[in-house]
């Protein structure tokens, strides 16, 4: 392949393109103490990206500025201000049919105002990857987080990856990339993250070397012609689709959806290999499980240890990507499971609708806690819900009026 | 991309469709001095199309397409609407994505061909309707004019939206009844080509497609503008006669009515300092070119007769 034989020559910034198996899991890793932003910027500076597109919005402008900073230098091909987030994921869309790789960054309302953009990229498969810093989306006007955006990316035919920590953030966006441009992939990535709680805070994230760089992205592996007039143009079509009402023309629009949602499958093999499974569980025989994603796993954590000091077991299934989603996945763990809890950072309880729909004897889910509007979720709430769930009378918290 | 791409092995030839032996044999990548008289005696870059009968769309298609001064290193980008109708019978690359975001994607893409081919040609051109330019693009066909993008932006205007229906448009003129302005429209035409001006364009003309040698020229001016120096406009009349009560006869003569001095479309043409110095260089070129080609024709036949 040709991004593989440029291995061990150097880039346009004078970084050693790497294998990036080598690099993710046999490079010495350095220790650093950074926000999620930070994180954000050390991973890209690792990516060797073509196109990088910016667009104001908390809680993602710190990212999307530091990125800046890696064109100023030189670690990115090109960079911009879009005007809106509508334009910013069509001059991405514009940047990928041109066959480079291209990274940006969005939240809450900007990733509604740009939704329109989504099933597009997906259906011309375009592997752009997005991080999406979950914020409110109601009104009146939150900039908290609040991860009901993430519903609405979830059938767009994109692949969407719900991180927990920064470790997390820095990783799978180098894996992404990995995942997303394989030829029987070439999806865009939704890389998500509870904003705020994981772009705002710092933590301890163990790096690769500077100096070491992904391969490439090589356009022409892609399923789809790359436009950039380096390959014949053929004529598409005798009638354009879009105005016909006949049959061919609903087989051919039905036949590529199910062909991108064929690709959301064929990642779930890549997927595995390189974030070392779908989900990730802790204690599996428990008949307690939390099950959650992002931020909501770490409270979880919490709320685990609280429980056990009362001598209540509980598990934790922390759901990695929500597409593919882990079908199989969650049935198996949560095969002798009795209670189910699913705490989410939304109103609605997307999450907890997911695994009903998964799983047999759907009643064992208990939906929530839910916290929304940027409220915290203490973990001596999840484990006050736990108890009240099992029927176990708990002291009442403070405030909550029980 | 090199003409070596498109050549077909010989072994394979007779099994390619007739079109794609045409465009290898006949066609006029890489042809030095290409336009409007190509059509004609050599395969042109569409094939049918399915425009209505006598659309004035599909001259002007046919006239752009034989003028892009390098189709073999030419991307369009398209939008929604009556030309995403022809686009896929076009040879070369090109992109529709969503309705209205034309000159979004195609800033990404012009950035992406920069990147990926610095010093080599990669031109970008925009083809949009009015709709698609004017009403829901128009925040990012300004933004892009701001920006200083270098590619060109064409836009169809046949005053309404005519792939859904005929319904008004910015671009429409004051009073027109149409479908949403069921009184008639109650504000006048949009001044589209002043305000790319004052956005920054360096090259801007406002004209029918009613002259074939016209479209060449303003074709090719706004591209070499866009390809060194920053974005260029060119709004060109393409009156849907379906909508305004015309036979498929009658498109030409609708141009010519309305490209007169007094009427909206009379020739109106903005160009830079800038641009004006790099116009008169290249007209300079071709002049000596076509000097260069015109000595060697006639010593090819003195020689001949010798």
């Amino acid at each position: 392949m040709a991004t593989q034989s440029l291995v061990g020559t150097k880039n346009r910034s004078g970084q050693v393109v790497t294998d990036a198996w080598k690099m993710m899991h046999e490079a010495e890793r350095s220790p650093c103490f950074f926000t999620g932003s930070e994180v954000i910027k050390e991973a890209i500076r690792r990516a060797n990206c073509d196109v990088m597109i910016a667009y104001p919005i908390t809680p993602q402008s710190e990212a999307a500025a530091l990125i800046g900073e890696l064109f100023a230098e030189g670690f990115i091909g090109d960079y911009f201000r879009g005007e809106s987030e509508f334009a910013v994921m069509s001059q991405c869309a514009g940047a990928a049919f041109g066959g480079a790789r291209v990274f940006t960054t969005t939240a809450g309302p900007g990733t509604m105002r740009a939704m329109e953009n989504f099933p597009m990229w997906a259906g011309a498969r375009l592997p752009i990857q997005m991080i999406v810093t979950c914020r409110g989306i109601n009104s009146p006007l939150s900039i908290q987080p609040d991860t009901l955006e993430i519903s609405y990316l979830l059938n767009t035919g994109m692949l969407v990856w719900h991180a927990e920590t920064a470790q997390d953030f820095y990783d799978w966006i180098l894996k992404g990339y990995m995942v997303s441009e394989e030829p029987d992939v070439h999806l865009p990535l939704a890389l998500c993250c509870d904003g705020f709680f994981v772009t705002h805070t710092k933590d301890v994230v163990n790096l690769t070397p500077a100096d070491m760089c992904l391969p490439p992205y090589d356009p022409y592996r892609s399923p789809v012609p790359c436009m950039d007039m380096e390959c014949p143009p053929v004529r598409m079509m005798r009638d354009p689709f879009v105005m016909k009402s006949n049959y061919i023309s609903y087989a051919t629009h039905a036949s590529w959806q199910q062909e991108v949602w064929a690709a959301v499958e064929r990642s779930r093999k890549h997927t595995i290999r390189w974030l070392d499974g779908l989900i990730e569980v802790d204690r599996p025989d428990a008949e307690i499980l939390i099950v959650s994603s992002g931020t909501a796993v770490s409270q979880g954590r919490e709320a685990q240890a609280l429980l056990e000091e009362d001598g209540i077991e509980v598990g934790i299934v922390k759901v990695k990507t929500l597409r593919p989603w882990p079908e199989e996945e969650i049935r198996q763990a949560t095969k002798n499971a009795k209670h189910i809890i699913v705490p989410e950072f939304n109103v609605t309880g997307w999450l907890a609708k997911e695994i009903r729909a998964t799983i047999p004897d759907a009643d064992r889910v208990y939906a929530g806690p839910h916290v929304c509007g940027g409220m915290t979720m203490p973990p001596e709430v999840i484990a006050a819900d736990i108890k009240k769930h099992l029927g176990i009378k708990a002291e009442s918290l403070a405030g909550r009026g029980s | 991309m090199s003409k070596e791409r498109i050549k077909i092995a010989p072994e394979m030839f007779d099994i390619m469709p007739s079109e794609y032996q045409d465009l290898v044999d006949r066609a006029t990548y890489g042809k030095e001095g290409r336009g409007w008289k190509d059509i004609g005696t050599s395969k042109e870059l569409i094939e049918e199309h399915s425009l209505c009968a006598g659309c004035p769309e599909s001259m002007a298609f046919r006239y752009i397409l034989a003028s892009l001064p390098a189709p073999e290193d030419t991307v369009m980008v398209g939008s929604t609407g009556c030309t995403s109708l022809v686009f896929p019978h076009v040879g070369v690359h090109n992109i529709h994505s969503l309705f209205g975001n034309q000159n979004a994607i195609a800033s990404g893409l012009k950035r992406a061909l920069s990147v990926r081919f610095p010093g080599q040609v990669k031109d970008v051109v925009v083809l949009a309707g009015d709709g698609a330019t004017v009403d829901i693009g128009l925040d990012m066909t300004l933004q892009a004019w701001f920006r200083q993008e270098k590619f060109t932006t064409i836009c169809f205007d046949n005053e309404l939206y005519a792939n859904t229906g005929g319904q008004e448009s910015g671009l429409m003129q004051k009073g027109f009844v149409a479908k949403m302005a069921p009184v008639g429209k109650t504000f006048e035409k949009v001044k589209l080509p002043e305000i790319a001006r004052e956005s920054g364009c360096h090259y801007v003309v406002n004209c029918t497609v009613s002259k074939p040698n016209l479209v060449e020229k303003v074709i090719k001016n706004a591209i070499h503008v866009a390809r060194e120096i920053g974005p260029t406009y060119l709004q060109l009349y393409t009156p849907c006669i379906l909508e305004i009560g015309k036979n498929s006869m009658e498109g030409l003569q609708e141009m010519r009515d309305s490209e007169k001095p007094t009427e909206r479309f009379a020739y109106k043409e903005y160009v830079s300092d800038e641009a004006k110095e790099l116009l008169t260089e290249l007209a300079a070129k071709e002049k000596e070119r076509k000097a260069a080609a015109k000595k060697q024709l006639a010593e090819k036949q003195l020689a001949g007769k010798a």
